[in-house]
């Protein structure tokens, strides 16, 4: 059975079909990507999944739970996770906070207690900061436990938001263009930190427009162009497929490979200039 | 939680204990007393409305409207129907954290400029329905109030009113800094930051800010209550829109999201009128220039810019804003 069911969903901004009549499955593990020129409806499908737009059209079916026109927390509270491209982090907290926020969802007690701050309380914020922690270095930001998350630099914080998304324990976790604004080692050291994600049993829905980042980490890659499906497989039938080498560089006039087909960097090289 | 953390907090509860229990020495007549009082009624709503404010990030104008229901829901019962002043006080209590739900439902919703004037709106309403029900609230004339009394025990004069503000603030910063640095308290700082940040990790922001407006109010109302039994008497002057300001001044002078700093701030702004009277027709001028002086050399306000320059390393004072 499907993890996440995309039934003929839409969105309509101001008469702008943003996503239009889109239908896709995600299988539980592994990792699926999603792909497409720039505008052609990836953070605006991302929105939808996460309920933060509500959609004009068409189902989301998350397990056995229809989630169309839930509110974003309720997408959280069922295992949806995700990160932002614009970051989302709160500034006003040291990063480890950052984390325990995230942890929200299995720490939850009543106002009576949190006023009185029982025991009880005292011993769940004690397991709570040693699971952010955890968590933290588990991503690799052991070096920033005591700092301010307003004094990270901005890799750290792309980091940060998914040891977040981490802490409250998702079944899927859509990361919204991790590999933006990283540096190559930054880079690379993602693709090692997404293939440990998927071994931990969350699956992976990536939004990403470096190429070598989607072609080397993807089972799965959905493409969009103008809000609507345009292919979906494997990376080596999305690396081959002619309307996906049309739509990147606007006509038909590829880019051979000698070994067959136009090569992914080309593709990318093509995606990035029509940006 | 890191020691240092938990030594800004049992740190400034113990120095708080120490101010208030030492700070009679200093006083020499009721005139100081009252005065002190009156720091310890404005401190406990500033510490309530500063969860709202500084940590939660909602803006209220109108919470002189609730200090006054406190006021007046506590004088009416004891007064015109002979409750005891105790069961008065929690029914007005309970009355006003029932309204404040109702009318923090919707217009939390509003967010900025829109929330502030929604906010002032009710404040205005609140301060029309005191000074035009005269049957029930003596209109502008106000109505006098029977003193504090808890099983027989009257409480009344200065000292004793000291002793009983002093201990309720100290259980106000108390509960401020429980729910500060309980998950519910994270929440509250984490939608201040990014709503949307807050949402995705589960956090039901339209539910929390209820919930934090609803303290503030609940807070405000008990300072209310007790102010009216205090004084014997309440005027709608404690209502008015330029009361509500005055509270949000207090919390921003002292320093957002940080409990002490609302102590600071009240304390400050409620005393400085009274030593500026030597500057006899120029003591509001004198009052604006310390205000705008403060804020442009301690732009975070009091304790947490003097705080910051004792703590010049920023990475090592991470989790302080939580403690502070």
């Amino acid at each position: 059975m499907s993890l996440l069911q995309v039934e003929s969903l839409s969105k309509k901004f101001d008469g702008l079909n943003a996503v239009d009549d889109l239908s896709f499955d995600i299988q539980p593990g592994a990792v699926h990507s999603i792909i497409g020129p720039n505008g052609a409806g990836k953070t605006t499908l991302l929105n939808l999944l996460t309920g933060i737009y509500r959609p004009s059209g068409g189902r989301i079916v998350f397990g056995e739970y229809d989630l169309t026109g839930r509110a974003p927390y309720e997408y959280a509270g069922h295992g949806i996770a995700r990160t932002f491209q614009n970051l989302q982090v709160f500034f006003n907290m040291s990063a480890l906070e950052n984390v325990m926020v995230g942890r929200y969802l299995h720490e939850r007690c009543g106002l009576a207690s949190a006023l009185l701050r029982g025991p009880r309380l005292a011993r769940a914020e004690k397991v709570c900061r040693d699971e952010a922690a955890e968590l933290m270095r588990y991503v690799g930001l052991r070096s920033y436990l005591s700092v301010a998350a307003d004094a990270m630099p901005y890799g750290a914080l792309k980091r940060l938001e998914i040891a977040r998304a981490l802490a409250t324990k998702p079944k899927l976790m859509l990361l919204d263009e991790p590999a933006a604004g990283l540096n190559p080692t930054e880079a690379l050291e993602l693709d090692d930190l997404i293939g440990r994600l998927s071994e931990r049993g969350v699956t992976v829905v990536l939004v990403e427009h470096n190429m070598r980042l989607v072609m080397g980490v993807s089972n799965h890659i959905l493409v969009l162009d103008y809000g609507r499906k345009l292919a979906e497989g494997s990376a080596a039938a999305i690396r081959n497929d002619p309307k996906v080498i049309e739509a990147y560089l606007g006509s038909a006039v590829a880019h051979e490979d000698p070994v067959g087909g136009p090569s992914a960097s080309a593709v990318a090289v093509a995606g990035e200039a029509r940006r | 939680m890191p020691p240092h953390l938990a030594s800004a907090r049992t740190g400034g509860m113990a120095a708080l204990a120490t101010v208030i229990a030492l700070l009679p020495l200093a006083l020499s007549n009721n005139y100081f007393y009252d005065i002190a009082i009156l720091v310890g009624l404005n401190a406990i709503v500033c510490v309530g409305l500063n969860l709202l404010i500084g940590y939660a990030g909602q803006i209220s104008l109108g919470h002189a409207g609730f200090f006054g229901l406190g006021a007046y829901g506590s004088a009416i019962l004891a007064s015109r129907y002979g409750w005891p002043p105790l069961a008065a006080m929690l029914t007005t209590t309970l009355a006003v954290a029932v309204l404040a739900f109702l009318v923090g439902r919707p217009i939390l919703r509003l967010k900025g400029h829109y929330l502030a004037m929604a906010t002032l709106g009710l404040g205005v309403i609140i301060f029309m329905v005191i000074t035009t029900e005269d049957k029930f609230t003596g209109g502008p004339d106000g109505i006098a109030v029977a003193p504090f009394s808890v099983g027989g025990l009257v409480l009344q004069g200065e000292r004793i009113w000291y002793w009983l503000v002093g201990a309720l603030l100290l259980v106000a910063v108390w509960l401020a800094l429980n729910l500060i640095e309980s998950p519910m308290g994270r929440a509250l700082r984490a939608l201040h930051s990014s709503e949307v940040g807050a949402e995705v990790v589960g956090i039901n922001a339209a539910d929390h800010k209820v919930m934090v407006f609803v303290i503030s109010a609940v807070f405000a109302s008990v300072a209310g209550s007790l102010a009216a039994h205090y004084s014997g008497f309440v005027t709608p002057g404690k209502v008015t829109f330029l009361h509500s300001i005055e509270l949000v001044t207090m919390v921003v002078f002292g320093g957002m999201a940080s409990t002490f700093g609302a102590v600071v701030g009240a304390a400050v702004l409620t005393t400085l009128p009274q030593l500026l009277t030597v500057f006899k027709d120029y003591e509001m001028m004198v009052f604006g220039a310390v205000m705008m002086g403060t804020m442009i050399f301690l732009p975070r306000g009091v304790v947490p810019s003097l705080a910051r320059l004792f703590q010049p390393r920023r990475q090592e004072a991470s989790g302080k804003e939580g403690g502070a």
